[in-house]
């Protein structure tokens, strides 16, 4: 299996992402991109994480996709530092012979990676105040769902 | 042992790292955060409200019962919040 694990802050290229997912064997591509979301007067969105523990804790989500789903392929990559709305934040891709096991197990992967890898949020705002992004029950639900 | 601190805690606290000697009776995560509240009103202030400081020994996730025994590198920090 193909795993390729990218914290950064240079941004990345979605589409060139999903091409390295496609090769032999491979049916069905599943991706998803995060983008930071400008609810009026984001200026930016401070992306900070634990070096180390990060890499740690998405390769544990990987493993745990790829002992669910048949994956041919996995990418992840989180972007850390500075973004302005619009701006890419993650990008999740899997790649199987069918579409079920590519499509679960990008959201399962977005899911967990939300709760369960060590990134937090601060968000900068036009007025110059910012603040930390508090966690969402939603978010520890829906990762929940997959158990 | 290393002691980091991450987003709002590291802010509260005032500093990223630091080296600490606990006393042997500080056995466990949740001792660990009762000594280092006594630190001073920044510790105080970061760990307040310890149903929102989550930790890692040796970057794992540990929940507050964890042993600290051998732990070269403790992390605390708020419920994560990326993707």
């Amino acid at each position: 299996m193909n795993i390729r694990i990218f914290v950064q802050e240079a941004d990345f290229d979605a589409g060139a992402e999903i091409m390295l997912l496609n090769g032999l064997g491979v049916g069905g591509i599943g991706s998803f991109i995060g983008t930071v979301r400008d609810s009026g007067g984001l200026a930016a969105l401070w992306l900070e994480h634990y070096p180390g523990m990060t890499e740690r804790a998405v390769e544990k989500i990987v493993a745990q996709a790829a002992a669910r789903w048949p994956l041919l392929a996995c990418t992840v990559i989180h972007r850390v530092g500075r973004l302005t709305p619009a701006q890419n934040i993650v990008f999740v891709g899997a790649a199987s012979a069918h579409r079920e096991a590519a499509l679960s197990a990008t959201a399962f992967l977005i899911d967990w990676l939300k709760t369960s890898a060590p990134f937090w949020k601060r968000e900068e705002f036009l007025s110059g105040s910012s603040e930390w992004v508090a966690a969402k029950e939603t978010d520890e639900a829906a990762a929940r769902g997959w158990l | 042992m290393r002691v980091l601190y991450f987003a709002w805690l590291r802010e509260k606290i005032g500093l990223g790292a630091e080296e600490i000697m606990p006393p042997p009776a500080v056995e466990t995560v949740g001792a660990l955060i009762d000594w280092l509240r006594a630190r001073g009103p920044g510790y105080a202030a970061a760990f307040a409200e310890q149903k929102l400081v989550r930790c890692a020994v040796d970057q794992d996730f540990a929940g507050p019962e964890a042993a600290i025994a051998g732990a070269q590198e403790i992390a605390f920090f708020p419920p994560v919040t990326g993707g």
